[in-house]
């Protein structure tokens, strides 16, 4: 049915036309309408409902090495054209350039979500979050605070451009974040715990929203004893789930193409090397279904995909989105993504995942005899150009004699990418995911890591302990 | 009077009964130029607006508040905003202290925040000066491999909020700023750096400045080292030192402090810094590029003390936050019912960079900040994050570090300021920016 597109086929071939009519190569337009919700919950009080809605679209031209984009919040022709025209304006050539193929028929996607957002009644939702909140405070007293928010957003997609594309995409994601504030004769601790997926409202299932809301308090109250981490290069043993971020920040940024191809990165021109430790293999994947960074499309129209991007240690290729992988003469991996109609798109992980060995997360923990068990991450940064990075613990504990011990106050890990990954030496069979947000250049985009427990040699952490 | 005014107004003066309404406007155009192996990389020119829509309805208990917002001015958009915060307040929670900022009498401060010159370069100006930043920052250094992105960004914006208690302003300012990011290379090892111009028209910027910066800053990292193990002197440079400050902020906000989120909490009059430390919010102040003659809820920005000599004097409010303290809005709303500081600055001390340096003779310069949004608690204080930067020794600047963790807690940090400087520097951001030295920092390296 024409009107589930965002636009009508004749409107886009009329705004492509103008946008390549000054001799550009390349025009394409990204259309959105994402509707958002969010509700907060302080001290059992609901305190904020907000719904937000967003609709716009975006008109790129590229024109040689230069790209000019202009946006625009008036889906009307006259909108759509202003924009055409603005965005053109890079393009100085009066003839030449793209031919506009007229779009085909649309390749409609969505992302399976069982039930659809906007259906779901508020009530519903305060009641996820009044089941998390009483699960956070049966743990008793030293709970002082519970802060929760329940989130949705439902992004509808099209994208078309001079090439002939016209594909969509429905990408609906839903959260429940709760936070835990335990008080007591050492001062304050937070325990934080989040509930994301690629999907509607059926993720909130009341033992997932438990299982939430336990560890958000269980992880507050488990630092209220702990010890000031220690400072120096131990062992790391991460477990599964968010750990994965490790390798987001250690080397997956570095392997996005517009730091390969400007040269910045320093994992340029070292595809079929040994970069890492044999046991890694590492792998970004925007199929996986359900997952956070999941997408059918990315934000330029192609279809998401596997790629492989360390296999057994060896470097095997890097993330491209339209620009850096026709610059290269090759095919985009899916990894072009936007924030909103309002950005560029530019080269983005989706889910990124180590793969799993055979070790069992028991016999890691049993051969170290001294180190760092870090169970839950925080976020990292890193700097592509050298690889150098820092990723926090939000929940750590010493290992002492192949044992789980103390629990350790928060502190940041530091790192260096290339030396990081050869230090890998134990890699377990349990895999598992989590998911984050990732920024870059001021864009923000949900994305999925993932690994196994693994262990590092060493690895340095920032604590305040001797 | 302008559109957007008038649209506000016709959308608060629909309230009725036990119900208010505010609303929010806000609308800009930019231009954004970055320029890439000396020809154009991108170019966006683009306007945009928005609106935000707050309802509260009054009731038995207390007041519930839902929220609306939306990119489109058109009719049908601001309908449907408008119904759906008329929905959520319905299922919000009623609660006394939630209310709407009233007129309060104070006066908005006689700012103008939009450059007279904002006009007077033409897009071919803009787009000069962006590729002649990527020419300057290549050709002042032999080591400078090269230049990630040369950008040169301007924007206009404008504001309005009107609220059916009688708040009606409208504000309106201008920007510009060039940034560049630059990569050294030296023996097979790469550095990068940042540099920026900042002002309030592309006629302010210096081209000269936002180069030299970067080509300081990366080519200074070559070469860098792990730092040794110990507990020293951290010296923060201007940049660092307003990322500090803007740390620390959070924990003075009246927000936090009502919901017990703060360890400065029921600590006001007590000793919690330094002597030399006086830290101010104070929007008022032309030359912070923050700002702005009101707040978020369209009060009179204020200047506001917050640590004076040490002492810890005072937290910064919005209408509900005061409420729940008991006091008044210190005129710091924020956007979207968030409380915070606004403007800070810090009382300068006497000595510049070098001579604080000299001062401090052993200990390490920090230069760049990372993992700070997972390695500070603003609530617990624990402080752990990556820096970059350089090591002091007698009194000079010594070899460049990396890999590097500074670790000890903001409660600690702010009693433990051994010094001021009075190199005071006007950041984009949050926090002016100057040197602070503080001591018996961990520092983990090798």
């Amino acid at each position: 049915m024409a009107t589930d597109l965002l636009l009508e086929p004749d409107v886009i071939d009329a705004v492509l036309a103008v946008a390549v009519a000054n001799g550009a190569d390349f025009a394409e337009i990204f259309v959105e309408d994402t509707r958002s919700t969010t509700t907060t919950m302080d001290q059992r009080r609901v305190e904020d409902l907000m719904s937000n809605r967003s609709r716009g679209a975006g008109v790129r031209v590229i024109v040689g090495s230069t790209t000019g984009y202009a946006h625009t919040a008036d889906l009307s022709l006259a909108g759509l054209l202003a924009a055409a025209e603005a965005a053109r304006s890079v393009a100085q050539r009066q003839s030449g350039g793209a031919t506009v193929v007229a779009v085909g028929a649309a390749q409609v996607h969505a992302m399976r979500a069982e039930i659809e957002p906007s259906s779901v009644d508020r009530a519903r939702r305060i009641e996820v979050l009044r089941a998390a909140d009483d699960i956070a405070r049966s743990h008793g007293g030293a709970i002082s605070q519970v802060q929760l928010s329940i989130a949705d957003n439902s992004r509808r997609i099209l994208v078309a451009n001079s090439l002939g594309l016209l594909s969509t995409d429905h990408q609906v994601r839903s959260r429940l974040n709760v936070s835990c504030v335990a008080s007591g004769d050492t001062g304050m601790q937070t325990g934080r715990a989040t509930l994301a997926a690629t999907a509607g409202f059926e993720l909130f299932a009341p033992e997932r929203v438990a299982e939430t809301a336990n560890n958000a308090a269980r992880q507050a109250i488990t630092k209220m004893s702990a010890r000031p981490a220690p400072s120096g290069d131990f062992p790391i043993v991460l477990a599964n789930g968010f750990g994965g971020v490790l390798f987001h920040e250690a080397c997956g940024h570095g392997l996005e193409a517009d730091a390969i191809v400007k040269k910045t990165s320093i994992y340029a021109d070292r595809v079929g090397e040994l970069v890492a430790s044999e046991l890694v293999t590492l792998v970004d994947d925007g199929t996986c279904d359900g997952e956070w960074g999941a997408i059918a499309i990315d934000d330029e129209g192609a279809p998401a995909s596997r790629n492989v991007l360390i296999e057994n240690g060896v470097l095997t290729d890097y993330m491209w989105d339209y620009v850096r992988a026709t610059q290269e003469g090759r095919a985009s991996s899916g990894n072009g993504r936007r924030q909103t109609y309002q950005d560029l798109p530019m080269v983005r992980m989706t889910n990124t995942f180590l793969e799993t060995r055979d070790a069992t997360p028991d016999q890691i923990i049993a051969d170290t005899p001294y180190g760092v068990y870090v169970a839950a991450l925080g976020g990292g940064q890193v700097d592509t150009s050298t690889g150098d990075f820092v990723f926090g613990m939000t929940e750590a504990y010493l290992i002492e004699n192949g044992e789980i011990t103390a629990p350790l106050r928060e502190a940041n890990l530091v790192g260096n990418g290339p030396d990081v990954l050869a230090r890998v030496d134990a890699v377990a069979n349990d895999f598992a995911m989590a998911p984050g947000t990732c920024g870059k250049w001021g864009q923000q985009v949900p994305v999925g890591s993932g690994q196994p427990t693994m262990r590092l040699t060493g690895m340095t952490v920032g604590g305040t302990a001797a | 009077m302008s559109e957007i005014r008038e649209l506000a107004r016709r959308i608060a003066g629909e309230a009725s009964g036990n119900e208010q309404i505010e609303v929010v406007v806000a609308s800009g155009s930019d231009t954004n130029v970055t320029a890439y192996q000396g020809s154009v990389e991108k170019f966006t020119s683009a306007t945009s607006a928005g609106f935000s829509i707050r309802v509260l309805l009054d009731g038995p208990s207390g007041a519930r508040i839902g929220t609306a917002s939306t990119g489109a001015l058109d009719d049908e958009a601001v309908a449907e905003a408008l119904a759906q915060a008329r929905d959520n307040a319905r299922f919000a929670t009623e609660d006394e202290f939630l209310a709407f900022a009233r007129p309060d009498g104070v006066a908005a401060p006689e700012i103008d925040l939009v450059s007279p010159h904002f006009d007077a370069l033409s897009t071919a100006d803009k787009i000069e000066m962006a590729l002649e930043l990527e020419r300057a920052t290549r050709a002042g250094d032999g080591r400078i491999r090269q230049v990630q992105a040369a950008t040169y960004v301007d924007y206009r914006s404008a504001s309005v909020i009107v609220s059916s208690l009688g708040i009606d302003v409208e504000t309106a300012e201008t920007g510009a700023y060039l940034s560049v990011a630059a990569i050294a290379h030296e023996n097979g090892e790469n550095q990068s750096g940042y540099g920026l111009s900042v002002g309030r028209a592309g006629s302010e910027l210096s081209v000269e400045t936002a180069a030299r910066d970067a080509i300081r800053r990366s080519t200074e990292m070559l070469g860098a080292v792990k730092a040794p193990s110990t507990r020293t002197t951290a010296v923060f440079d201007s940049r660092t030192a307003s990322e500090l400050l803007s740390i620390i902020s959070s924990a003075l906000s009246g927000d936090m402090v009502v919901r017990g989120r703060s360890f400065f909490a029921g600590r006001v009059g007590e000793k919690v810094a330094a002597d030399a430390f006086t830290l101010v919010d104070d929007p008022t102040d032309i030359r912070h590029f923050a700002a702005s003659p009101v707040d978020g809820e369209g009060l009179a920005s204020r200047r506001n003390a917050l640590i004076t000599d040490g002492t810890l004097t005072g937290f910064v409010y919005d209408t509900v936050s005061a409420r729940r303290a008991g006091t008044a809005s210190t005129g710091n709303a924020l956007r979207g019912g968030v409380t915070g500081c606004r403007a800070l600055q810090l009382l300068p001390g006497t000595d510049d960079f070098d001579a604080i340096i000299r001062q401090v003779g052993e200990g390490i310069v920090v230069r760049s900040l990372r993992g700070v949004h997972s390695g500070v608690n603003p609530i617990s204080g624990d402080f752990s994050v990556g820096i970059t930067g350089r090591m002091i020794r007698d009194g000079q600047l010594a070899e460049p570090v990396r890999e590097v963790t500074i670790a000890s807690s903001l409660q600690k940090m702010l009693l433990d300021v051994v010094a001021i400087g009075n190199d005071i520097e006007w950041l984009p951001g949050l926090a002016a920016g100057q040197t602070i030295a503080i001591s018996d920092i961990t520092v983990t390296g090798s």
